[in-house]
C-alpha cells in the first residue's frame, strides 16, 4: 500500500516539489489510496446547515451512531431562513411551514448529537461560507467540507475545501473522514493588475468564461499571480467561491501576509504560542517553485472588464460594454437566449431590469456592501425597480450598520434585510417573478434559480448598484469615471 | 442500496448540455427532511407548467418514456449545486443510470453512493445515443460495458471501489468505520 502511494506521488510531482494541494492532501491522508480503494481523508472542519443535513442525521439514528468529533462540526441556518426581522426576532412565525420544520429539525439534531449551532437569533449566524472565515473557524492548510458546493470559498485561505453530498455529511459526522480519489491540479495564473471598476467578481466570471463551466471538472484549481496576491481576503473568497461554476470542486489561493492579518484576532483562530506554531505551518503551504500542475493557463488581468452573464449558466458571460454573442446551429444556446428573452448580437447595456439583488456567499461581505453603497450614495434606484440588500452574516450586518451603509441603501430605496442565502436560491420565499430580469451578485443564473421563470444576470456589486440607479444594465465605469 | 449487476432498458434523451442540478430538482423542493418521494418533482419546471399542468412535449412526459431506467443527456450533466436530492429524485422516478459525455464531480459522487450509475462515454457514442431516443441498451457493471442495439460494446470507467459497492449493494460508511484504528492513530498525532 505504501509503495503504491509513493509511486503515485512520484508520478504526480516533480522530485520533491509539491503543489499546495498535494501538501494539504498528503497531510490529511489517514489511509493512502490504492487502485482498489480511495484515500481515507481526514476532515478538519465540517460546516452543516438545515437543507443538506437532516437525512444524514437520520442515517446516524438508524445505525445507532454518534458524531465522532462534534467540536469539528459547526452548524448554522442560512438557506431556508427568513430575512424579515419580525420572523427572526419579532415572534412572527416563519412564513413557510416547510422551512420552519427544516429549521426545527436542525435544532433538534444539533441538540441531540451535541453539535454547536449558531441558531436563528445568534449574532454569529450567517451564510456558512461567510461565517466560517469571519469566526476564524476556517484556517489555512485545513480540509474543510460542507454539504454545499460553494464550500470552495474557504480555499481562499489555502485550505482544501469542497462541497459534498448528504451521504458524505453523514460519513463525516460518523467518522470525521471521507473516501476520496486524488483530483488533478490546474494552475490559473493571472498577471498584471485589474483596471478601475473591475472587481474580483469580474475576474472570476472572466476566468469561467475562459475555461467554460465544465473546464475545471476533475481538478482542484490554484489561483496564482500578481492579481491574486493583490486581492483582499474578501475578494479572494469571491474568486474561490465560484470555482464550482467552472466545474472544480475546490479552488485554492496560497496564504500570505494578507491571510494572516485577516485571521489574527478572529475569535476562533489560534492564539499566543498556538498562533506562532500555526503560522510557521501555514508559511510552508504554498506550492514549491517549479512544482508541476496537471494543467496550467495564464491570463492578463489588465484586459478584464466589468462582466455580466446573458444566458443560463455562468459560462455564458460577456463584458457589460459588449454585445451578446451569436452562434449558428446551436439549439441549446438558442434555448438559453429564448429563456432569457434576449437577442444574439444586441448590446446587453441598456437592458431593463426589474430586480436587483446584492448579497450571497459570493458577494455578501462588508467590502461588497461598501462598494455598492459607495456607488448608490446620493442616488435613488430607478422607479419600478425592487432592490434587496442581504448581508452575508449578522456580523456583516452589524458592521455595515455601524458604518451607516444600511441608511445609504434604505435612502436609495432598497430593502435592508437579515442575513441568509435569500434570493440567490429563493428557498425562503425571496424570489424573482417569472419573466422578470434580476441583476444579481450571486453565483448562478440557471433557469429558475431565483424563482420559476426568473431571468438572472450575474454581475458585481458595482455593476448591480449602477444598474439599480438606471433601471437598466449599466457599466459601473459610467459612474466611476463621470 | 440496491445492488446493480445489469440494467437493460430503453433510453430517454434530454439533448441539452450543462443540465444543472437546479433543473433536476428545483431548490424550492429541498425544504424536506427526508429523501423519499422526490421523483414527482424531478425536472419539475420542465415537466409541468406553472399551473401544474403536464407539458406533453417534454421527453419524460411522452408515453414511450414510461418504464425507462436509463437517461441520456448532453455534455456536463449534473453541474452546479451539491444537492443529493438530484440522484434521489432520479432514482425515485425510476432511473438507474445516467449517460453523458461528461458528468459533474459532485453529482457523480452522490449518484454512486445511492445506486444510480453515472456513465461517461466517448463523443461518438454520446452523439449516437442523443440522436436515438428509445434505443434499447444493456449496461453490465461486472464488465463495465454498455451494449448498443447493434451489439457494439462500449467500455465505461467506474471507480473500482464504487463499482465493488454497487455490485454488492454495500455502502461506504461500513468501510470507513472499519478504518477506526487508523483514524484514531491519525487523530492522536494531530497537533492540538
Amino acid at each position: 500500500m505504501t509503495a503504491l502511494s509513493t509511486a503515485a506521488r512520484a508520478a504526480s510531482g516533480v522530485g520533491n516539489l509539491k503543489t499546495m494541494f498535494q501538501k494539504v492532501w498528503e497531510q490529511h491522508e489517514v489511509v493512502a489510496e490504492t487502485p482498489d480503494t480511495p484515500a481515507v481523508l481526514y476532515v478538519d472542519r465540517h460546516l452543516i446547515h438545515e437543507v443538506t443535513s437532516p437525512q444524514a442525521f437520520t442515517v446516524l439514528r438508524e445505525r445507532g451512531l454518534t458524531v465522532r468529533r462534534p467540536e469539528r462540526t459547526l452548524a448554522t441556518i442560512d438557506h431556508s431562513s427568513p430575512t424579515r426581522s419580525d420572523q427572526i426576532f419579532g415572534g412572527v412565525p416563519i412564513a413557510i411551514e416547510s422551512a420552519a420544520k427544516q429549521i426545527a429539525q436542525l435544532q433538534k439534531n444539533c441538540a441531540e448529537f451535541g453539535v454547536e449551532l449558531l441558531d436563528l437569533k445568534s449574532d454569529q449566524r450567517g451564510i456558512v461560507h461567510i461565517i466560517g472565515p469571519e469566526l476564524g473557524f476556517t484556517l489555512p492548510g485545513q480540509t474543510i467540507v460542507c454539504g454545499d458546493s460553494h464550500t470552495s470559498t474557504h480555499g481562499a485561505f489555502g485550505a482544501l475545501a469542497f462541497g459534498i453530498g448528504t451521504t458524505e455529511v453523514g460519513q463525516v459526522l460518523a467518522t470525521q473522514c471521507l473516501l476520496q480519489r486524488r483530483p488533478r491540479t490546474f494552475a490559473i495564473n493571472v498577471h498584471g493588475a485589474l483596471s478601475p471598476g473591475v472587481t474580483a467578481k469580474d475576474l472570476i466570471l472572466s476566468i469561467i468564461g475562459e475555461i467554460g463551466i465544465g473546464g475545471g471538472t476533475g481538478y482542484v484549481l490554484e489561483y496564482r499571480g500578481a492579481v491574486m496576491r493583490s486581492l483582499s481576503m474578501e475578494e479572494r473568497m469571491t474568486v474561490c467561491n465560484m470555482s464550482i461554476e467552472g466545474g472544480a470542486r475546490a479552488g485554492m489561493i496560497a496564504p500570505d501576509e494578507t491571510t494572516y492579518s485577516y485571521l489574527r484576532m478572529r475569535p476562533r483562530a489560534p492564539k499566543g504560542a498556538s498562533w506562532e506554531r500555526a503560522l510557521a505551518h501555514w508559511r510552508s503551504l504554498a506550492s514549491d517553485p517549479g512544482a508541476k500542475f496537471d494543467r496550467e493557463i495564464t491570463l492578463d488581468g489588465g484586459r478584464f472588464e466589468p462582466m455580466i452573464t446573458y444566458g443560463t449558466n455562468p459560462g455564458m458571460v460577456m463584458a457589460v460594454s459588449g454585445s451578446i454573442p451569436e452562434r449558428r446551429d446551436d439549439p441549446v444556446f438558442d434555448k438559453a437566449l429564448a429563456y432569457m428573452g434576449l437577442t444574439a448580437g444586441a448590446p446587453i447595456g441598456g437592458q431593463p431590469v426589474n430586480v436587483v439583488f446584492i448579497g450571497s456567499c459570493t458577494n455578501g461581505r462588508l467590502s461588497d456592501l461598501r462598494s455598492a453603497a459607495q456607488l448608490l450614495r446620493g442616488h435613488h434606484i430607478a422607479r419600478g425597480v425592487r432592490a434587496l440588500v442581504v448581508p452575508g452574516s449578522q456580523q456583516v450586518k452589524q458592521a455595515a450598520e455601524a458604518e451607516g451603509l444600511d441608511r445609504i441603501f434604505i435612502d436609495a430605496g432598497a430593502e435592508w434585510r437579515e442575513s441568509g442565502c435569500s434570493m440567490c436560491i429563493g428557498m425562503n420565499g425571496d424570489t424573482v417573478a417569472s419573466g422578470e430580469y434580476s441583476i444579481s451578485t450571486s453565483n448562478r443564473n440557471f433557469e429558475g434559480r431565483q424563482g420559476p421563470g426568473a431571468r438572472t444576470l450575474l454581475a458585481s456589486p458595482l455593476t448591480a448598484a449602477a444598474s439599480a440607479v438606471r433601471g437598466r444594465v449599466t457599466d459601473p465605469r459610467d459612474f466611476i469615471n463621470g | 442500496m440496491q445492488p446493480i449487476q445489469q440494467i437493460r432498458s430503453r433510453t430517454v434523451v434530454l439533448p441539452f448540455t450543462n443540465i444543472d442540478t437546479d433543473q433536476i430538482i428545483p431548490a424550492r423542493f429541498l425544504r424536506t427532511t427526508t429523501r423519499a418521494g422526490l421523483g414527482k418533482q424531478l425536472f419539475a419546471d420542465w415537466r409541468y407548467s406553472t399551473d401544474g399542468a403536464i407539458k406533453p412535449e417534454f421527453a419524460l412526459n411522452r408515453p414511450e418514456a414510461a418504464g425507462c431506467a436509463v437517461l441520456v443527456a448532453g455534455h456536463n450533466f449534473g453541474c452546479g449545486s451539491s444537492r443529493e436530492h438530484a440522484p434521489w429524485a432520479l432514482l425515485d422516478y425510476g432511473f438507474r443510470a445516467v449517460i453523458s459525455t461528461a458528468i459533474a464531480d459532485i453529482f457523480r459522487s452522490n449518484s454512486l453512493k445511492n445506486g444510480l450509475l453515472p456513465i461517461e462515454v466517448d463523443a461518438p457514442t454520446g452523439q449516437w445515443l442523443l440522436e436515438h431516443p428509445g434505443a434499447e441498451v444493456t449496461i453490465d457493471l461486472q464488465t463495465t460495458t454498455l451494449r448498443l442495439p447493434d451489439g457494439t460494446a462500449v467500455e465505461f470507467p467506474v471507480e473500482r471501489f464504487a463499482r465493488y459497492c454497487l455490485l454488492n449493494g454495500t455502502d461506504e460508511l461500513g468501510f470507513l468505520i472499519s478504518t477506526e484504528r487508523e483514524i484514531s492513530t491519525y487523530e492522536q498525532a494531530l497537533r492540538p
